[in-house]
């Protein structure tokens, strides 16, 4: 009966009555969807280390959606301690509005992205259809699952991909690219609602002959559909994703717990940090921690869209904006 | 239930549409519940179980028990004074009146969540106002239970207005005129007519007060073990691969929403029971 | 005409005070942040090839599935209310079933039924029928989020007709279908048509199912609130009011003519029947 307590308790407070202040410090980390179970079992370990080292007790508290959504929530007041997104997109939003640093990229190591992924391609079993590279998605006759390059992260960076690929080709240009990624995204039979759903689709309903996705969502189809189904095949070429962690300063100023938020995020470049982003198969910063766990990230070359496309504030309103190259993509007709 | 054979269809007739009202019911609603079930319980019955004995599916289930019950007396509250105020009397701009009262269910859920974003958010028109005081509305339950109620607005007065349409108001005016008082008329006239509409109108709201999601997810913020409603939990479940979590305990929202069939039910037997009672005393006919 | 009944005053007045605090004042700001938008900035956002495209898609399965429900949904309340038949109250729960499951699942077991490897897809592939993915899902997602308003508003009609009116039809000699052309269905007929109404407008709005098994080709099968969401996920909160108004006008529109269609059918039926 306690949760029920509890509940009235939330009740009360729907009342309007004042918010009592708690004895100990607590953290609301706001982050994408699909990263609970990293920080199911990050989130202890944090709570051991600080223990440890200062003798106090956190609480800390977690927000998982969709990343854009969650920013525009921290935005309109969601009282975020510190975000952990995966582009770095949705943090300059916050940055644009006064709400993290404008420099939160420096204010930790890695361009503030505490580990990485990258795009691959799940294929049937066997590879019946042969995908070794980008090139063979964009082949008359194959389908190609992912998600709304538009509206999903996963899309997005999926997108970017095949374009930075098709830019590096030799005589690869901006004509070239969209032309390419034309041909690709001709070879979607339809867009799915997110990453999951793109699995889904894929797997269970056996829809499409390849899948792009995540290097991480790799394992959590494993666990779902078992590994006999399908094979991962790596590009010769991807694009790195990164994802940026900030402290939302606004907030840790209101609720004095800046030093806490520091810490917690600072802790996900430590050994344990490190190991645990690899054991949810992100590819860690840490080198030593990299080669202990190497087996299970073959090596691959990438490119960051820094590099490739300036920035997100450039790729966005090139590509994603409205009239940006997907729209044109899908105006001629 | 006892029909004479003057105005009964033919068996034939009969046969056909049950027929057709069990198979279209079938093919569209119990195919997708028995799918859902299979996908639950794909790995076992103890699997789903312990899927639900989660501590945050449980917190889940019980903040959605929480919204749907605070929500419901709102809507019955309004549904029954805007069916009265429509059905029994007439004034100008009635077809107005009533085309506002479905306009939330017009609205996509995300938008209606916006909604309450602009007005209530830290950007919004009250927001400052709000944050200077420590209110929280937005990303805490009152905001939840703010969406909920616009979305699940429209129920009860839409169910409970064609009734009282097609039943007139001769009953209660004749209640009045032998000198009733208004809410004796109430109670003793107008409740007894509209009890069906009424409850139909709660299951409904229930319903989908229990299973909203989009609104919700717009102004719930997410914070697991706290503003997670049990279709918010299903959505992140589902999202890290944990299919049997999020198949379970959408078999608990279904399931709820059977619960509440149950009571009506059981609310039909009494009431049938009473009727019976009544017949008894009373010489059948009735004014129409 | 003199008023018998009491309660008009209370009765109205709190319906409109409510309707305002929730609905009117919210709506009112939606509108008035699609404001900051120049007009022409608002009919260029409004009148994109893409949007117009999702215009279509979006009214047209809306009424199609309003409609699919309206014809099968007057014989389940028929059934459900008149005949006998074992198992009736659980199929009778089964109703309420899609308000209860949220969206999302909904939306995602559809597709894998309707997949052409689903139960039902595979029987319907063999066909040429595809409907997952297209359209046609579509119009499947929205008939199943929309079935139990035209049941549920139906029900309690059906059940308050009172058979000595039938009765009497049928002593007179007129035939069943005769009776119900003409005595059951006039009586109905405002509780379909606002089934129908509701079923309709909710669709318009319903996105959470649609998603997962529309396909989302943009031009083909993207609706309205799809292109919401895109606009929010540019982080185009007035962009997105923008279209949420277009839709919010064309919604208000239709639900005007049907609801003022409805009064004056049922005025008309009430008229001769006096």
């Amino acid at each position: 009966m306690n949760a029920l307590a509890r509940k009235l308790a939330v009740a009360s407070l729907a009342l309007g009555l004042a918010v009592p202040a708690f004895a100990d410090p607590s953290l609301l980390n706001v982050s994408y969807d699909v990263a609970r179970d990293f920080y199911k079992d990050y989130n202890p370990l944090f709570q051991k280390y600080w223990k440890a080292k200062t003798g106090e007790n956190v609480e800390l508290k977690q927000s998982h959606a969709g990343s854009t959504k969650q920013v525009r929530a921290v935005a309109d007041g969601l009282e975020a301690d510190v975000v952990t997104m995966n582009q770095a997109t949705d943090v300059d939003f916050l940055a644009e509005r006064g709400l993290v640093a404008a420099d939160y990229a420096k204010k930790f190591p890695n361009n503030a992205s505490p580990y990485t992924s990258t795009m691959v391609f799940i294929v049937r079993k066997g590879n019946p259809k042969g995908f070794k590279d980008w090139s063979d998605l964009a082949k008359p006759g194959v389908q190609v699952i992912l998600p709304h390059p538009k509206n999903t992260g996963n899309g997005r960076y999926s997108y970017l991909a095949a374009w930075g690929y098709a830019l590096r080709q030799p005589g690869g240009n901006e004509a070239s690219a969209r032309e390419f990624v034309g041909k690709l995204l001709k070879n979607a039979p339809l867009f799915a609602a997110g990453g999951r759903d793109a699995t889904t689709t894929f797997m269970q309903r056996r829809i499409g002959d390849v899948l792009v996705t995540f290097e991480s969502e790799a394992e959590l189809i494993a666990k779902e559909f078992g590994r006999g189904e399908f094979e991962v095949v790596y590009p010769t070429l991807s694009i790195l994703t990164e994802f940026p962690v900030a402290i939302v300063d606004k907030v840790v100023d209101k609720k004095g717990t800046r030093k806490q938020a520091q810490a917690y995020l600072e802790y996900l470049w430590s050994k344990e940090g490190q190991e645990n982003a690899a054991q949810n198969y992100l590819r860690p910063r840490d080198a030593e921690v990299l080669k202990k766990y190497a087996a299970q990230f073959p090596a691959i070359k990438t490119f960051s869209v820094d590099e490739m496309f300036g920035g997100w504030s450039k790729a966005s309103p090139a590509h994603f904006k409205d009239g940006g190259s997907f729209d044109q993509i899908y105006q001629v007709k | 239930m006892s029909f004479r054979r003057a105005n009964a269809e033919p068996r034939w007739v009969r046969l056909l549409l049950t027929a057709v009202a069990l198979g279209f019911l079938a093919l569209f609603l119990g195919l997708p519940l028995l799918a859902v079930f299979v996908e639950a319980l794909a790995a076992g019955v103890p699997a789903y179980l312990a899927a639900l004995v989660e501590p945050e599916t449980r917190h889940a289930v019980l903040l959605s028990l929480l919204i749907a019950l605070i929500v419901l007396p709102f809507n019955v509250l309004f549904g029954v004074a805007a069916a009265w105020a429509i059905a029994r009397f007439d004034f100008k701009g009635k077809s107005l009146l009533i085309t506002l009262i479905d306009l939330p269910f017009a609205v996509s859920p995300v938008v209606a969540g916006m909604l309450f974003i602009l007005l209530f958010g830290a950007r919004g028109w009250f927001g400052p106002w709000l944050s200077e005081h420590d209110f929280r509305i937005i990303f805490a339950v009152p905001g939840m239970l703010i969406a909920t109620l616009f979305i699940t607005f429209p129920f009860v007065a839409r169910e409970l207005i064609p009734l009282m349409q097609t039943q007139g108001k001769d009953e209660e005016e004749a209640a009045v005129s032998l000198g009733a008082s208004g809410w004796q008329m109430f109670w003793r006239v107008t409740l007894p007519n509209i009890k069906w509409g009424l409850l139909y109108g709660v299951i409904l709201a229930n319903a989908r007060a229990l299973g909203e999601f989009g609104a919700v997810s717009v102004v719930s913020g997410h914070i697991r073990g706290e503003t997670n409603t049990l279709p918010l939990h299903v959505e992140i479940l589902y999202n890290e691969y944990n299919a049997v979590g999020a198949f379970a305990a959408a078999s608990v929202l279904a399931l709820l929403a059977l619960v509440t069939l149950v009571a009506k039910t059981i609310v039909e037997w009494r009431m049938h029971k009473e009727t019976q009672m009544l017949e008894a005393d009373l010489p059948p006919e009735k004014t129409q | 005409m003199s008023r018998v009944l009491p309660g008009f005053g209370l009765s109205l007045g709190y319906t409109l005070v409510y309707l305002s605090l929730l609905v009117l004042i919210p709506l009112g700001g939606l509108v008035l942040k699609a404001g900051t938008l120049t007009l022409a900035e608002f009919w260029q956002i409004a009148t994109t090839e893409q949007a117009m495209a999702s215009y279509r898609v979006t009214f047209g399965a809306s009424f199609a599935a309003a409609v699919i429900n309206a014809f099968f949904g007057l014989i389940v309340a028929w059934v459900l209310v008149r005949y006998p038949f074992p198992g009736k109250s659980l199929v009778d729960a089964f109703v309420d079933l899609p308000f209860a499951l949220p969206t999302a699942v909904a939306g995602i077991t559809l597709a894998t039924l309707y997949a052409g490897n689903g139960w039902i897809g595979r029987h319907l592939e063999p066909l040429g029928i595809k409907v997952a993915y297209t359209p046609y899902g579509i119009v499947v997602a929205l008939a199943f989020v929309t079935l139990p308003f035209i049941v549920r508003t139906l029900q309690p009609v059906i059940e308050d007709i009172e058979p000595e009116v039938e009765e009497a039809a049928a002593s007179l000699g007129a035939s069943r279908w005769l009776t119900f052309t003409r005595i059951i269905l006039p009586a109905i007929f405002p509780a379909l048509l606002t089934g129908f109404t509701l079923a309709f407008s909710r669709a318009i709005g319903e996105f959470g199912s649609v998603i997962f098994i529309a396909g989302n080709l943009p031009m083909v099968s993207e609706i309205t609130p799809l292109l919401i969401i895109a606009k929010l996920e540019q982080q185009d909160v007035v962009g997105a009011t923008a279209l949420a108004v277009v839709m919010l006008v064309i919604s208000f529109v239709m639900l005007l003519t049907i609801n003022a269609l409805q009064w004056w059918a049922a005025n008309r039926h009430k008229g001769r029947a006096a």
